[in-house]
C-alpha cells in the first residue's frame, strides 16, 4: 500500500483505471484449506492472507520486499507475500504460520526459536519461521555458512541475530532426527 | 530455588510463534474506516492552500480534513525536559501556513477501505510555494517564524573552573565529531485504532505503547474528553527503542475522527510514512576539547555541540540534548565541566529520543576524546581510561547538575575493576596478538574499545496490584508497558520469587489504562528497575496476607508456614495438613489483593565497555565487524537470557549505526532513505556473535532487587568502539570523525594514508 514518493510539482495524475475495482475470484489452497476469495487485481497476496483469509500471522514490515516479515511459501518456496498479488497465487499452495503448529504441537523451528530466545518482539518472527521452513525442508543438511547467507533475506531488529541462528540450528539437528 | 537469576523461557513467546498475536495492523472491527494521511512533499515552504474538492468528489470519500477542520485542537505538548517558551516550536495536527518537513501531516483522508483511501489521498493537491531549507544544524540561526530563532534554545552543564584548567594544561586536545541522524525503525510501523464504545461512551484507542497512562491525559486534554471517557490499550508491539508510543499527529487524528464521524478509524502507518514521519535522532555535531596534564589526566572538558532537532519539538521536548549534556562525563572525574547544546530547528523530520539517547552520543564524543589524549601523549588507552576512572571508594559520586529532572548520582561501580575483569575474560593480550600478526601479514584489522556509564531505572514511581483470585490464577496489573523486552516474563519472576509460588498461574497485565490508575510506562530502561520493583513489594504484602489468612484456618503462627508452588505448608511438616492458594482466596472473601507503589528521587548508573575487531578491504571500502565483546555489570539480572538478549539485539544497532544506518537529505531537503533498500539496517550478514560478559558486582542499594536497567547497554558505547577499531586498522589514531562509517567516508580516509600505507 505504500504510495509513489511525492513529486515536487504536486501534480497529479487524474489516471484511475475503473477496471481497477472490478473483482476476481481466485482458489488457492491455504494451509490445506481449499479457498476461495473474491478481490480486486490490485490486491496484494499479503493484504489477502490478512484481510480476506483473517490469518493475521503473516506480518508487513515494509511492503516493497526488503525485511521479509510476509515471507510465506507458495508451493514450498519461500515468498515475500507483500510483492504478489493474490490473483498470482492462482491455484498454489500457500502455506503461512498459522499452519507450522499441530494442535498444541509446536513446529520444531517454533520450539527452537522459544527454546533459544529467537524471538523479542515477535513481528519478525513469521517470517523468519517460513523463511526457514522453506529453507530447511530443501536444504536440511544446510552448512551454517550457507545458512546465515539464506537468513540475512530478512531483518530483525531486536535480537541481534545470533539467537535466530542457534534457533535454526538447533531446529535443523532437531528435523534430522 | 529463587526463580530471579534464572534464565527461564518467556512467558509471552506461544501466541508470536503461532501467528496469533495481536499488534496494531491485527485489529479490526465492524464498520471500520481507514485514515490516509496526506504528506507535505517538499521540505519548507508557504502552505498556500490546499484542493480537496476532487477527493470529497470521490464516491468513496467519507470526510477529507486539512488544517481548518482541526484547528480547534492544539498542538501536542512536552511529556518531558520541560523548558518554558518552547510551545511555538510544537507540530501542528495538519499543517497550517506552512510544512516545515517532507513528511508533514497536510490532510487526513477517511475511507471505509485502504486501497480506496489511499486512492482518494492521491486526489488531494497541496499548493505549496517553495522556501529555501535550512539543513545544517551548525549553521548561523536564522528565523523560524516571525520573532522565532532557528535556535530553539541552548541547554548548558558546567561545574568546576575550566579558565584555570585550559590555562594550566601541560596538553590540550581539540577534536570536531559528527553524528549521523539514524532512529529505532521497529519492523512495525506505528498504528493507531480508535473504536467508540456505544454502551459507554467510551473511546478506546488500541495501538498504543511506551506510556499509555500519559497519553490517555494528554489525548483527553486536547481532545476536550473527560478522563473517564477515553482508555489506551497497548497489544503486542513490534519493536520500541524509544521512538513508538510517543503521541503524534496520526494518534490525535484517529480519536478525533471518532468523534466527529462516530466509526472506529484506523491507521496504519506504511514504511516510507514511517522514514518520513516518525521521530527521527541522534544528528549532532560537536567541538570538544581536553585540557590535560602530562600523564593524561584530564583537568578540563568544554564541548559545545550542534543538535539537529528536525522541524519542530515533539513530546521530549529538548531531552536528547539534556542527556547529552549530563552523559558526556560518563565514568571519569573531570574536575572541571562545560556542556553547551545548541537545539537547532532544519527542515527534517522532528527527532526525539532513539535507545540510549544522549549516551550514544556522548560515549562517541568522549571516548574519542581519550583515545585522541592517549594518542598525543603517548599513552595506551587503557591506561588513560584507568588514571581518570572514577574510584569505587568515591561512590555515590555526585555531578554537579541534574538530568531528567533527577540530580545525577552514581550510585555504584568499580569501573576499574569491571575493565580488568573484561579485559581477562576476553582474553586482551591474546586478541592483541593475533592482530598483530594478521597485520603482520598485511590485513587491515583493528582492536578498539569504549567505555561508558548508562543511565536507568527514571521514577518517580510505579504502582502495582497483585490479586490471587478464587481460581488461584494470580494476576499482576502494572502501569509498565511492553515494547517487545519480555516484560511479562520478567515480572512474573519477581512475582513467583516473592511469593514462593511458581510461574504457571501468573499472568501480568502492562498498558491498559482501564486496568490501573497511574502508570509511567516504559522508557529509560526503566521497567525492571521500577516496576520490578513495585512488584517484589505487593508480592512480599500479597504473601503476608496469604499466610495469615492460612494461619487462621490451620490454627497455625503465620511465620510457621510457607508457599510453596501453589500450596501453603507448615515448615516443619511438609508431610502435614497444607492449604491450596485458591482455597485461602476463597475463604478470604473470593480473592486477596495487595498493591504497592515503588518511588525513586534517583536513576541508577549501570556501566560496562564494548570492544570491537573490524577488518578492512581495502579495495571494496568495506568494514566488517569480525567480533563484538560487551561487558556490563547490571548490578543484578533477574533474567540473564533476556539480559543478553537486550544487550545482543542493541548492539546489532549500535553496528547499524556506526557502519549503515543515515537518514540522507539532498540539497533541496528531500529525504533520501525513504525505503528500506535505502536506510540500511544490518542483516545477520554483518552481526557477528555479540559476545557478553554479565557482572553482578554493584548491585544498586536504591531498589530491594538491586537490579539495574539493561535496555540500552548493548548500543551506548558501540559508535565509539567501532571508530576507535576502525582508527585502529587503518593505523591512523583520531582518523573517524563522523558516524556512520560508510564506504565513501571510509574511502576518503583511505586516500588521507601516507603513500607507504597504500
Amino acid at each position: 500500500m505504500r504510495s509513489k514518493p511525492f513529486t515536487l510539482s504536486c501534480a497529479r495524475a487524474t489516471f484511475y483505471d475503473r477496471d481497477m475495482s472490478d473483482k476476481y475470484d481466485i482458489t488457492f489452497t491455504v494451509n490445506g484449506d481449499k479457498r476461495t476469495i473474491r478481490v480486486e487485481p490490485r490486491r496484494s497476496l499479503a493484504d489477502a492472507l490478512r484481510e480476506d483469509c483473517g490469518l493475521t500471522g503473516t506480518h508487513l514490515g515494509c511492503e516493497h520486499g526488503v525485511c521479509g516479515a510476509c515471507t510465506v511459501l507458495i508451493d514450498d518456496q519461500p515468498v515475500r507475500s507483500c510483492l504478489m498479488f493474490a490473483v498470482q497465487a492462482e491455484g498454489t499452495r500457500v502455506r503461512t504460520v498459522e499452519g507450522l503448529a499441530i494442535g498444541d504441537k509446536l513446529h520444531p523451528l517454533q520450539q527452537a526459536f522459544w527454546d533459544h530466545h529467537g524471538l523479542q518482539c515477535g513481528f519478525c518472527t513469521p517470517g523468519f519461521l517460513m523463511l526457514a521452513v522453506g529453507i530447511l525442508e530443501r536444504r536440511p543438511d544446510i552448512a551454517e555458512p550457507e545458512l546465515r547467507e539464506a537468513l540475512s533475506s530478512n531483518l530483525c531488529r531486536c535480537t541481534g541475530y545470533q539467537n535466530i541462528l542457534k534457533s535454526v540450528l538447533a531446529a535443523a539437528a532437531e528435523m534430522r532426527k | 530455588m529463587s526463580l530471579i537469576g534464572r534464565s527461564v523461557k518467556r512467558l509471552e513467546d506461544r501466541p508470536l510463534l503461532t501467528g496469533s498475536g495481536r499488534f496494531a495492523a491485527d485489529i479490526t472491527v465492524p464498520g471500520m474506516l481507514y485514515m490516509r494521511i496526506v504528506r507535505s512533499p517538499v521540505a519548507f515552504g508557504r502552505l498556500a492552500g490546499l484542493r480537496i474538492a476532487e477527493a470529497l468528489a470521490h464516491p468513496g470519500a467519507v470526510a477529507v480534513w486539512t488544517a481548518e477542520d482541526v484547528a480547534d485542537i492544539p498542538p501536542i505538548g512536552f511529556r518531558m525536559t520541560l523548558v518554558p517558551g518552547l510551545e511555538p516550536y510544537r507540530q501542528p495536527i495538519l499543517a497550517d501556513g506552512h510544512v516545515r518537513f517532507v513528511g508533514e501531516p497536510v490532510a487526513a483522508v477517511f475511507a471505509a477501505d485502504p486501497y480506496t483511501a489511499e486512492d482518494i489521498a492521491d486526489l488531494v493537491a497541496p499548493e505549496i510555494e517553495p522556501l529555501a531549507p535550512c539543513l545544517h544544524p551548525a549553521a548561523p540561526p536564522r528565523e523560524y517564524a516571525p520573532g522565532r530563532s532557528t535556535e530553539a534554545t541552548v541547554i548548558a552543564k558546567a561545574y568546576g573552573d575550566l579558565d584555570a584548567a585550559f590555562a594550566g594544561a601541560h596538553a590540550v586536545v581539540v577534536l570536531e565529531l559528527t553524528i549521523g541522524r539514524h532512529s529505532g525503525v521497529p519492523l512495525e510501523t506505528r498504528g493507531a485504532i480508535a473504536v467508540p464504545e456505544a454502551d459507554s461512551g467510551i473511546l478506546r484507542l488500541y495501538g498504543a505503547a511506551k506510556v499509555p497512562h500519559y497519553n490517555r491525559q494528554a489525548l483527553a486534554a486536547m481532545l476536550g474528553l473527560p478522563l473517564d471517557r477515553i482508555h489506551l490499550h497497548e497489544g503486542h508491539v513490534g519493536g520500541g527503542f524509544g521512538i513508538r508510543g510517543e503521541l503524534y499527529p496520526e494518534d490525535v487524528l484517529t480519536c478525533a475522527a471518532v468523534m466527529r464521524l462516530g466509526r472506529p478509524v484506523k491507521w496504519i502507518e506504511d514504511r516510507y510514512e514511517h522514514l518520513v514521519a516518525a521521530n527521527q535522532s541522534r544528528g549532532s555535531v560537536h567541538r570538544v576539547r581536553a585540557a590535560v596534564d602530562e600523564h593524561g589526566l584530564i583537568v578540563g572538558l568544554d564541548d559545545e555541540f550542534w543538535f539537529d532537532q528536525g522541524a519542530y519539538l515533539r513530546t521530549h521536548g529538548v531531552v536528547v540534548a539534556d542527556l547529552t549534556c549530563a552523559m558526556l562525563p560518563g565514568p571519569y572525574v573531570i574536575p572541571a565541566y562545560r556542556s553547551v547544546g545548541h537545539v537547532r530547528l532544519t527542515n527534517k523530520t522532528p527527532c526525539g529520543t532513539y535507545r540510549a539517547p544522549g549516551r550514544f552520543e556522548a560515549s562517541f564524543v568522549r571516548e574519542r576524546l581519550v583515545d585522541a589524549i592517549a594518542d598525543r601523549l603517548g599513552l595506551d588507552p587503557i591506561v588513560v581510561r584507568r588514571r581518570n576512572f572514577i574510584a569505587k571508594t568515591a561512590m555515590p559520586f555526585r555531578r554537579e547538575f541534574s538530568a531528567l529532572g533527577t540530580e545525577i548520582v552514581y550510585d555504584t561501580g568499580d569501573y576499574a575493576g569491571l575493565l580488568g575483569k573484561f579485559l581477562n575474560r576476553v582474553g586482551w593480550e591474546t586478541l592483541r596478538a593475533d592482530v598483530a600478526r594478521r597485520r603482520q601479514a598485511g590485513e587491515m584489522i583493528g582492536l578498539g574499545l569504549g567505555f561508558f556509564v548508562e543511565k536507568s531505572g527514571l521514577g518517580p514511581f510505579d504502582d502495582v496490584r497483585i490479586t490471587l483470585g478464587g481460581d488461584g490464577a494470580i494476576e499482576v496489573i502494572t502501569g509498565a508497558a511492553s515494547v517487545g523486552q519480555g516484560v511479562e516474563t520478567v515480572m512474573a519472576q519477581i512475582c513467583a520469587d516473592g511469593l514462593g509460588t511458581g510461574l504457571d498461574h501468573i499472568r501480568v497485565i502492562h498498558g491498559q489504562t482501564d486496568r490501573i490508575a497511574r502508570g509511567m510506562g516504559a522508557f529509560a530502561s526503566r521497567v525492571t528497575v521500577m516496576t520490578g520493583a513495585a512488584v517484589t513489594i505487593a508480592a512480599a504484602k500479597l504473601r503476608d496476607r496469604l499466610l495469615a489468612e492460612a494461619g487462621r484456618l490451620l490454627q497455625t503462627a503465620p511465620d510457621r508456614l510457607a508457599v510453596i508452588g501453589d500450596r501453603v505448608v507448615v515448615c516443619d511438616a511438609p508431610s502435614g495438613p497444607s492449604l491450596d492458594l485458591a482455597a485461602i482466596a476463597r475463604s478470604a472473601g473470593g480473592e486477596l489483593t495487595a498493591d504497592a507503589t515503588f518511588t525513586a528521587e534517583h536513576m541508577t548508573y549501570p556501566y560496562g565497555v564494548h570492544l570491537a575487531q573490524v577488518r578492512i578491504e581495502r579495495d571494496s571500502c568495506a568494514i566488517t565487524v569480525e567480533r563484538f565483546f560487551v561487558g556490563y555489570d547490571v548490578g543484578r539480572a533477574v533474567n540473564p537470557m533476556l539480559v543478553e538478549g537486550q544487550i545482543a539485539g542493541g548492539a546489532a544497532q549500535g553496528i547499524g549505526a556506526s557502519l549503515l544506518e543515515e537518514f540522507v537529505h539532498d540539497a533541496s531537503g528531500q529525504p533520501q532513505s525513504v525505503t528500506l533498500a535505502d536506510y540500511l539496517m544490518p542483516t545477520i550478514s554483518e552481526i557477528p556473535t555479540i559476545e557478553v560478559a554479565l557482572f553482578e558486582d554493584a548491585p544498586t542499594p536504591l531498589n530491594p532487587l538491586g537490579v539495574k536497567g539493561a535496555g540500552e547497554a548493548g548500543i551506548a558505547a558501540a559508535g565509539a568502539a567501532i571508530a576507535a577499531a576502525v582508527d585502529d586498522a587503518l593505523g591512523r589514531p583520531g582518523a573517524v570523525r563522523q558516524l556512520p562509517i560508510t564506504p565513501n567516508r571510509l574511502h576518503a580516509l583511505l586516500a588521507e594514508l601516507p603513500a607507504e600505507q597504500h
